[in-house]
């Protein structure tokens, strides 16, 4: 499959930035349509700038990104940027509407959807995060797992062929999170979304086909989401959680019980301790 | 400094078309010295219970304790500046209310703005900063060229300035990367040690809830619904599904290991807790090596 975004040699420096000092240091990376890619990494590793240089919101020093066929440059950014929905973290830097669902009907305008499309798109997005009965609230006055809620409403109406979330469900509960992971699911299986997401969270990360992991500007290391987790306790200093079998093998580890190197699910964690008290 | 609150009602914007009951006959104490949790999912009240605290609302009916001081419908708006001093609250994404031109002054404007000079306060200040972790070298920085997490931090030196005896913490986390996060959880135990602080943790995480309270309170719908230690609170999980509340990690795998077959006297809450209780009931086959670690 040809790839939807391919990334070469991107480099990138904030304006304030010394001449030899990069955010983004010569990353280069393709991702197929339809894959979920997840891109994890510690505060200030450059994760949300590399989001930020694929839809154009920032201006790479040197390299190459392709969206679709298009090569980003100042005459693509707009093409580019109706294809791409994005998720900030702090949705407050997104909103414009005096109500929920004029905000969610925002992106649908900017394409000239119709009315009639409107108003069947608006009311069903909300209701599939859950949000249907805060249509006339103000967006302001939401809780911030609320709001995220609402961005990803206005993700599902206007529906763009790729989906960054960056921490996009990072003030969710953990219940909020996996409804929202649901949705996204849900979404995937509808049309050909192909899924960006940036994130600390374990279980967002454990959903993608793919992780690539970037530190310090740079991609470091990329792998399906069972060899990524394979680091153990390395996963906390590139930014990610440790899976939960993973914290209790290092615990068992620490009083000398003889553990798999492999990484092990829950359930698969599960089974090797019964397989282990039934060794007798 | 205990917090007691007795039949407490609070009603937003009552007598109006808009009127709404956040809280309902609120029974509670916030033990001396103790690390509280505040649970409950979103919408439960935690936040109006916690503007309670130090008086930033006041019951529509019943009374709050905060140490000596007694907080009634009738307490005039005047004069909370004590209380206030004692109780400090660090809000959610507290970076957003820096405001000075350097993290020296922003941290000395809370003493100086109950009568501290400014001499001292500047004092304090470089000590506050100490305390949260952040090198001397960023007095003189603006807090605006700093990291997010420093800029946390600066933020709660603010607080901790004014040398308060509760400290209440409203998601303090949120936002930051999980080294970030450990790094932040591991200060509020140290502070809690070394200034003998009560501390008020307002959270959904509930491995911090088994990591680091002794006491929890859990919230729905307005009603306090459950008190106790952690083990008393996490020992029923079906109770907590019904709240809309979480387990820690630990819980909801040893769930799934009891549910298999395996035993455990006590509801295990830590990893290192479940890792012991395993151990007990492995064979001594499982075991071998060298010792992985320096111990």
């Amino acid at each position: 499959m040809s790839p939807i975004i391919d990334v070469e040699h991107l480099n990138y420096r904030y304006p304030q930035q010394p001449a030899d000092e990069l955010t983004l240091r010569d990353v280069s990376f393709s991702i197929a349509a339809g894959e979920w890619v997840a891109i994890v990494g510690h505060n200030g590793s450059g994760k949300s700038t590399l989001a930020k240089n694929i839809n154009g919101l920032l201006a790479p020093a040197s390299g190459t990104i392709t969206v679709d066929g298009q090569v980003l440059a100042e005459d693509t950014v707009w093409d580019i940027r109706r294809k791409i929905g994005m998720v900030f973290q702090n949705p407050d830097n997104q909103f414009v509407g005096a109500t929920v669902a004029d905000d969610v009907a925002f992106g649908l305008e900017n394409q000239g959807v119709s009315r009639e499309e409107m108003l069947t798109r608006v009311p069903a997005a909300l209701k599939q995060v859950n949000m249907q009965d805060f249509a006339t609230r103000e967006p302001a006055r939401l809780s911030g797992g609320q709001k995220q809620r609402v961005a990803l409403a206005g993700m599902i109406a206007a529906r763009p062929q790729i989906l960054i979330l960056d921490e996009a469900t990072s003030m969710l509960d953990p219940r909020g999170r996996e409804e929202v992971l649901a949705t996204i699911r849900q979404m995937k299986a509808a049309s050909d979304l192909t899924v960006l997401s940036i994130t600390h969270d374990i279980d967002e990360a454990a959903s993608a086909n793919r992780i690539l992991v970037v530190n310090d500007g740079q991609l470091k290391e990329e792998g399906t989401p069972a060899e990524i987790f394979k680091h153990g306790e390395d996963l906390i200093k590139m930014g990610l959680d440790m899976p939960y079998a993973e914290r209790l093998k290092a615990a068992l580890k620490r009083q000398n019980v003889q553990v798999p190197a492999t990484y092990l699910t829950e359930k698969g964690m599960a089974d090797w301790l019964w397989q282990l008290r039934s060794n007798k | 400094m205990a917090i007691t609150f007795k039949q407490v009602d609070f009603t937003y914007q009552p007598g109006t078309p808009f009127e709404t009951k956040a809280l309902t006959d609120i029974n509670l104490t916030i033990p001396d010295g103790s690390y509280t949790a505040l649970i409950g999912h979103t919408g439960s009240g935690k936040s109006t219970l916690l503007q309670h605290l130090n008086a930033l609302l006041k019951p529509t009916s019943g009374t709050v304790t905060i140490g000596e001081r007694v907080i009634t419908p009738e307490t005039s708006n005047k004069d909370l500046k004590k209380l206030r001093q004692h109780v400090g609250i660090v809000f959610q994404f507290p970076e957003s209310q820096l405001f000075e031109e350097t993290v020296a002054k922003d941290i000395a404007f809370g003493p100086q703005n109950f009568g501290v000079s400014e001499a001292d306060a500047l004092k304090t200040a470089a000590e506050m900063l100490d305390l949260v972790g952040l090198d001397q070298s960023l007095l003189d920085r603006s807090p605006f060229d700093l990291s997010g997490g420093q800029m946390r931090r600066v933020a709660i030196a603010g607080v901790l300035a004014m040398q308060p005896r509760v400290l209440v913490l409203d998601e303090p986390t949120a936002g930051l990367d999980p080294q970030g996060r450990l790094d932040m959880m591991e200060m509020f135990a140290k502070l809690r040690r070394e200034r003998d602080l009560t501390v008020v943790l307002v959270t959904h995480q509930m491995d911090d809830v088994a990591n680091y309270a002794d006491h929890v309170i859990v919230m729905d719908q307005g009603r306090v619904v459950k008190t106790g230690a952690p083990r008393e609170i996490f020992k029923d999980p079906q109770w907590l599904v019904a709240h809309q509340l979480g387990l820690p990690k630990t819980t909801a795998f040893a769930q799934q290991l009891i549910d298999r077959g395996w035993q455990f006297d006590r509801m295990p809450l830590t990893e290192d807790e479940l890792a012991a209780d395993l151990i007990a009931q492995l064979p001594a086959t499982a075991f071998g090596g060298a010792p992985t670690d320096d111990e």
